[in-house]
């Protein structure tokens, strides 16, 4: 039953994965894929599976696969531009007749008897699992911790970049800012901070000069290109809505102004 | 038990086409991953279908060498993406002049 609930979904969430633009998206939908396949490991009596699978694949692969995303732009998408002409739509044909194939085979294929895992969990699945892993495979178990030292060497080694300039120190930092400040004028200090009213401290909001001119460079560059800087005079306008909310007897009706006062006494006295 | 293997199939036949249609590098990848993830749900239902837990020991095997699969080629696409700007597997294709 978890079977048929679960296989539409995974075969929906991996044909996603080919027509998706994002990257992130693909990430997202293996995740299902995964996680599914976890569930479906645990209908199949491999509890400690099922545990390795979330932990292993949906939590540790996946995440890494998302840091790297996030290192190396979220925007990175397929270039539609094909190197071998009719690539595309041959590995598709291939992939078709490749994928009816092995089913096909498959389903010609009679399995016999599901023997089933109760007699060889008996002891619970995880100890059975260890009983074989350090008796028959402990040759590649051992071979496994070769392999994960190597891979964590090689991914420093990737990593690692070498420092071409001496790092920057604050004393040479602060000279560096001074002859900007001799030689082109440039102001030694820190930015000024965006304005700050009574109604709006957000970063988008520029603050004001002495002669009433937004300082453009007290937002950050990126606002500004986005084009998503409010000027502090537009804000004036909303002085009207703010007074009306707070209930201000100069902009409200004289007669609810005078019912609505005692009313609020009255509930308050209760 | 046989609705197992041919999931496993299916999977691991989008898994090779994604392979080769996708450009970006980090989605070839993903897909390198669901035809491993493909292959490990077979051994699984091997595993119950002959009784013994060898086929789980398998799965547990690949998990590992995946992870250690996807620490390297994280890094070494970065290390491209840093040269050359791009994620893109066609970029890639110095060694062919």
């Amino acid at each position: 039953m978890t079977f048929w609930i679960l296989a539409p979904i995974m075969v929906a969430a991996a044909l996603g994965i080919l027509f998706v633009r994002k990257a992130v998206h693909a990430a997202l939908l293996l995740a299902v894929v995964m996680i599914s396949i976890a569930f479906l490991y645990a209908v199949m009596d491999a509890p400690f599976l099922f545990a390795v699978q979330i932990i292993v694949y949906t939590g540790a692969i996946l995440m890494l696969f998302l840091f790297v995303m996030m290192l190396i732009g979220v925007d990175a998408s397929d270039s539609k531009v094909e190197t071998i002409r009719g690539q595309r739509v041959m590995a598709t044909v291939v992939g078709l007749v490749f994928g009816l194939v092995l089913v096909l085979g498959i389903s010609q294929v009679t399995f016999g008897t599901v023997v089933g895992l109760d007699e060889a969990n008996t002891g619970g699945n995880v100890p059975a699992i260890a009983n074989i892993l350090f008796s028959k495979y402990v040759f590649a178990f051992e071979a496994t911790s070769a392999l994960l030292i190597t891979a964590v060497l090689g991914a420093m080694v990737l990593a690692h970049r070498e420092r071409l300039t001496p790092k920057a120190t604050q004393a040479s930092l602060a000279a560096q800012r001074l002859r900007d400040y001799a030689e082109h004028g440039k102001h030694p200090g820190p930015l000024p901070s965006p304005g700050v009213y009574a109604r709006h401290n957000a970063v988008d909001t520029p603050a004001l000069l002495p002669d009433g001119t937004a300082a453009e460079s007290s937002v950050s560059r990126v606002l500004a290109a986005r084009g998503t800087v409010r000027s502090a005079p537009a804000l004036a306008d909303d002085i009207v809505d703010v007074r009306r909310q707070i209930g201000d007897p100069s902009t409200m009706p004289e007669t609810s102004g005078k019912s609505g006062a005692p009313a609020n006494t009255e509930e308050d006295e209760k | 038990m046989t609705e197992y293997v041919v999931l496993s199939a299916i999977l691991f036949t989008i898994g090779c086409v994604g392979v080769l249609t996708r450009r970006n590098a980090l989605v070839v990848f993903m897909c390198v991953e669901l035809m491993l993830n493909a292959c490990n749900l077979a051994f699984v239902a091997f595993a119950r279908q002959h009784g013994n837990l060898d086929g789980q020991i398998a799965a547990f095997f690949v998990m590992v060498v995946a992870a250690a699969e996807v620490v390297i080629g994280l890094a070494i696409i970065m290390t491209i993406f840093r040269t050359r700007r791009s994620a893109s597997v066609d970029d890639a294709s110095l060694l062919k002049y």
